[in-house]
């Protein structure tokens, strides 16, 4: 493999790493909504989030990106390839984010909330300055869980056509004929990613063990 | 705008796509038996005296966690070959699936294995049970309580996974749902009702798992 194969593999490696993060910011937006949504004690909308949920986490993460691919384009909508699995990734990222979140908000104390009411604060802030910053700290090891199986799943959009890593490493080993060494760089590339994520993630988990005791 | 559904391919191809539900069911379970297999074998593996086999477990383990599984399965397909096993897309995915839930298995079985308490062991040995009783009552039966949640989720995920072997051809729901896509162009009908029957797949899968739960381990813990 030579230098052009290599940086043609490190420029999918960007678009892995874009695609990531533009689902990870997207799902985090609409992940607070959900979870704000799911414990907000409204029977309506707590049934509908909760479906939401159930639906992205009882399906396959590349059944939901051809679904959104291809239903964009049914309603009308000609996008790039690139920006319709940018939405696929939100919603798949917002509804696991949305659950997520949603249990660390039920982990805060109640006494919290109510303490919180008894000093009539109003939604925005109990929610902003009490609960929120306290959930937030709860839910890290498993946000930081969930970005490494996002960062896993854009391989997927190679399926769809979008030219990420895994798709670049598809390229890449049909010119020159090597898959193993193709995929093992591939494979390493992915570690690197993932690995520092993996490790802060459990180094977070262990703090809090120690401070739970 | 002036698309209209037409779901005529799907009716007709409703035979095709119930046998792959079943292609995706053998593939699932096929992988989850070959995953509990790598899991039970790398515990035991974990806690070797030789310290070299317990760093390639861990380093099994993170591998395997920290790439996607496209990647792994491609990798297996193209390797296996040169290692001369000639197999079919479809085994070759079981092995794919039993390594990936593998790991994951590990990790979780372990945590369970530790969660016993060896007081409790020495407890039972005390009370004169017979020590095949307290490996069945006090470690085995507690062991499984403990990791049950967590490895069904996981073979839930591992069945939602088998989609992607697709992408080597393997026989299961989706790549039928492909061929049927590539003669008819109707991608959103197609896609769109499998999807629907994943959701029930995995439905039916946490349902049952949960009627195991509440038959086997619904004991108070204390």
């Amino acid at each position: 493999m030579g230098t052009n194969e290599f940086l043609f593999l490190l420029t999918g490696l960007k678009w892995t790493v874009l695609l990531s993060l533009v689902g990870f910011a997207g799902g985090g937006v609409f992940g607070l909504a959900i979870a704000l949504m799911r414990v907000s004690g409204r029977p309506l909308m707590e049934r509908i989030t909760s479906g939401y949920i159930a639906l992205f986490q009882g399906t396959p993460l590349l059944m939901q990106l051809f679904v959104v691919y291809y239903g964009l384009a049914l309603v009308g909508l000609k996008l790039d390839a690139w920006v319709a699995v940018a939405i696929g990734f939100t919603l798949h990222a917002s509804a696991y984010l949305g659950e997520i979140w949603r249990g660390s908000i039920e982990a805060v104390p109640k006494g919290q909330t109510e303490a919180a009411k008894a000093l009539s604060l109003n939604y925005v802030s109990r929610m902003r300055d009490v609960v929120l910053p306290q959930a937030i700290r709860i839910s890290l090891p498993a946000t930081v869980g969930f970005l490494v199986q996002l960062i896993k799943g854009t391989s997927l959009a190679a399926i769809v056509g979008f030219t990420e890593l895994t798709r670049a490493g598809n390229i890449v080993s049909n010119q020159i004929f090597q898959p193993l060494l193709v995929f093992g760089i591939v494979g390493i590339l992915y570690f690197l990613l993932c690995w520092p994520l993996s490790l802060y993630g459990s180094h977070l988990e262990r703090r809090m063990a120690i401070a739970a005791r | 705008m002036n698309y209209k559904l037409d779901f005529t391919p799907v009716i007709d191809g409703l035979p095709d796509l119930l046998m792959g539900c079943l292609g995706t069911f053998l593939l699932a379970l096929c992988g989850m038996a070959l995953a509990i297999v790598i899991g039970v074998g790398g515990v035991v593996l974990r806690d070797s005296k030789i310290a070299p086999v317990r760093w390639l477990v861990k380093a099994f383990v993170e591998i395997i966690r920290n790439t996607p599984f496209l990647v792994q399965i491609f990798f297996i397909y193209f390797a296996l070959p040169l290692i001369g096993v000639k197999l079919d897309p479809t085994p070759t995915a079981i092995i794919a699936l039993g390594i990936n839930g593998g790991a994951y298995a590990i990790e979780i079985i372990r945590g369970g294995v530790q969660s016993i308490g060896k007081g409790q062991i020495e407890a039972g040995l005390a009370l004169g049970l017979h020590k095949a009783q307290v490996f069945r009552l006090i470690v085995l039966k507690p062991a499984l309580r403990a990791i049950f949640p967590s490895l069904t989720s996981q073979f839930v995920l591992l069945t939602l996974t088998t989609s992607i072997a697709s992408a080597i051809s393997a026989y299961e729901l989706t790549s039928v749902a492909q061929r049927i896509e590539s003669d008819s162009f109707r991608s959103f009908e197609v896609y769109g009702t499998i999807t629907l029957f994943y959701l029930v797949i995995s439905w039916v899968m946490m349902r049952f798992f949960d009627a195991i739960s509440a038959r086997y381990f619904s004991y108070p813990v204390k």
